[in-house]
């Protein structure tokens, strides 16, 4: 559906500056300033966003808990006591303890790294797959895009969780570092259409258009069309459909750690820890409370701001 | 019509070759000892060793010996043979056990579903843009962002153990009132969708030049929206909740982990939690192959609702 949705607001685009003549024509009387871009249209759109703010920060937040998690809490999440076993808030410990004694917050801060790792360098992949095969199978076209456009049918039609659960169950006795770039390698792998059927219709559109025929005739090849001329338009609603991919990324990470054959302990991960806080959640229910939130703020934070970038290019909407 | 479906055959038979066969290479392929990775961590013992080795004919070897055992696998699978779960349970059988819970379960989330998702969905795309429509939208968009490991954990503490309107588990035999609220966390995410997709369908046939010609007939607005608008609205509605209840079967492993209700997400959590290799490759084999069909039923209902599909 969303790659109709992009060809029909590409076609919107080039309808309206069929109206109003090529942008840089002076027949805007009254626009004294130069003609803005979809890009310049989209960022003025996204500034008077209040949820686009709050997602950003979300995000950035988040990517700092990441890069510097000590910058967040004093207390070392490895540092467990039993004896302060469900203790309450004390010293840095503003949640209090889990069912191990372990500083609930400080876990859910260093959780912050494994997860956003995850969901960055599976969107990336998932990036240059659905990049490689969008881009070949919309310029080339014919029987090309016919196999590949097959291909992703087929992958599609996989359901995401059980091919992780059989492709993880592999790696299940490996080293965390393995472990941890099985999940990325799955997640992109399973993960990729959307984003490709997207690539591939805007490249479908790209290839139409004027000065690319003009591009042609000046003698240029096919790797430099593509490259120079193809891939900056295909770019940007890739780029959209990545950010909210990357929080399903995460939320499938935490999903397949919770299920215990994402990462494992000592890895930390949200995931781990919501599933150790909902055994005891009678007990104490902070530990299951904290990473929960965690999880949901983040996930929220890039599909909410996926969202708004999508809207803000989408002049549909307007 | 009839090439139609015939492609779609075609496409799902390839399909199902496909994810057997990575099922089945995942398994076996390139592993130093096949029978130690299907157990995982766990000791094998010697009878469940001479098991395993009979079972796959993992006596023979090489490529040919990789694709007598493919072959096999699938003559299993499509006799209804799975095997035995580590345990010595018959894998069939424990699905067979597991069924009808997982069914109810399905029906309970996809009658909330329908009953609030596609209402609200019509009501909304009637009024939009009104404070309804836009609570709606922040509403959906907080279920679709929030994980069912969050959710499903979340609404257990709050709803089963701080305030105990509903019980916590569901355990062995559960009733229709047990279910209910893991009923409800299972339906939330496609009440979502639903809601956003009946939204959208909506708004955009009121604006059809069809509606036009109705209100300039003199329809009263009641039979255009009941009549013409819906039909045309929820066409790709009913293909979505046709992939959903496929979904619902296969995807309710975590719901039903975390209520401890014995249907087959459970049973598949549990194969997981206790390293049962040939458990979960059972029941992942005969999950896809109940996705694939529900997948290839909705095409076709949807080429039957909508002719432009069928000439694509």
């Amino acid at each position: 559906m969303s790659d109709f949705e992009t060809v029909a607001a590409t076609e919107d685009q080039s309808a309206r500056r069929g109206v109003s003549g090529e942008p840089g024509t002076p027949d805007r009387v009254g626009v004294p300033q130069k003609p803005r871009s979809l890009a310049g249209d989209a960022w003025r759109e996204l500034r008077r966003k209040p949820v686009f703010w709050i997602s950003l920060v979300l995000v950035v937040l988040v990517a700092a808990m990441a890069a510097v998690p000590s910058l967040f809490t004093a207390n070392d999440p490895r540092d467990c006591v039993l004896s302060r076993q469900h203790a309450g808030a004390s010293g840095g410990a503003i949640f209090g303890y889990d069912f191990q004694g372990c500083d609930t917050y400080a876990r859910a801060v260093y959780g912050a790294r494994a997860s956003l790792l995850v969901g960055a360098l599976s969107a990336l992949l998932t990036g240059i797959i659905a990049l490689v095969v969008g881009m070949v199978a919309g310029y080339f076209g014919r029987w090309v895009d016919a196999v590949l456009s097959r291909v992703i049918d087929i992958v599609l039609g996989i359901p995401l969780l059980l091919a992780a659960i059989v492709l993880l169950k592999r790696v299940s006795t490996s080293s965390d570092t393995v472990r941890l770039f099985a999940v990325i390698f799955v997640l992109a792998v399973l993960g990729w259409t959307t984003a490709a059927r997207v690539v591939r219709s805007s490249v479908i559109t790209a290839k139409e258009q004027d000065y690319v025929a003009a591009a042609r005739m000046l003698g240029a090849g096919n790797g430099r069309i593509m490259w120079r001329h193809i891939l900056p338009n295909a770019l940007a609603p890739a780029i959209v459909v990545l950010t909210i991919a990357l929080g399903s990324f995460i939320a499938a990470e935490a999903t397949l750690s919770f299920l215990g054959i994402g990462l494992k302990a000592p890895t930390i991960s949200w995931g781990i820890e919501i599933d150790a806080g909902r055994v005891h959640m009678r007990e104490s229910a902070t530990p299951l409370v904290v990473p929960s939130a965690f999880l949901a703020l983040t996930v929220l934070a890039f599909i909410m701001l996926g969202d708004a970038i999508r809207d803000a290019f989408d002049p549909k909407l307007r | 019509m009839f090439r139609f479906v015939l492609r779609r055959l075609l496409q799902m038979v390839l399909a199902f070759f496909g994810t057997t066969l990575i099922v089945y290479a995942l398994m076996f392929a390139g592993q130093g000892d096949p029978i130690q990775a299907l157990a995982g961590e766990r000791p094998v013992t010697p009878a469940q060793r001479a098991y395993l080795t009979e079972k796959f004919h993992l006596d023979r070897t090489g490529i040919g010996g990789f694709f007598y055992r493919y072959l096999d696998y699938l003559k299993n699978l499509l006799q209804g043979d799975l095997g035995q779960s580590l345990t010595g349970r018959s894998i069939g059988d424990i699905l067979a056990a597991a069924w009808p819970v997982t069914v109810k379960l399905a029906v309970i989330a996809m009658a909330v579903t329908i009953l609030f998702g596609v209402t609200a969905g019509v009501l909304a795309g009637i009024r939009r843009a009104s404070l309804f429509d836009n609570a709606t939208l922040v509403l959906t968009l907080l279920v679709l962002g929030i994980p069912t490991i969050v959710l499903a954990p979340l609404a257990q503490y709050l709803l089963g153990v701080r305030w105990p309107i509903f019980p916590p588990t569901a355990g062995a035999d559960p009733d229709l009132w047990a279910l209910l609220l893991p009923g409800i966390v299972l339906g939330s995410l496609s009440l979502a969708t639903a809601l956003r997709l009946t939204r959208t369908s909506v708004a955009e046939n009121l604006r059809a030049d069809y509606v036009r010609t109705a209100r300039s007939k003199g329809l009263v607005r009641r039979r255009i929206i009941g009549v013409h608008v819906l039909r045309n609205s929820l066409i790709p509605v009913i293909t979505f909740l046709g992939v959903e209840l496929g979904n619902l079967m296969s995807g309710a492993i975590i719901t039903e982990g975390v209520f401890n209700i014995p249907g087959v997400g459970f049973n598949l959590f549990r194969g997981i939690r206790t390293e049962d290799g040939p458990l979960v490759v059972g029941i992942v084999s005969v999950l896809v192959v109940v996705y694939l069909v529900a997948n290839l039923v909705v095409d076709v209902l949807y080429a039957v609702l909508d002719p432009r599909i069928r000439y694509e």
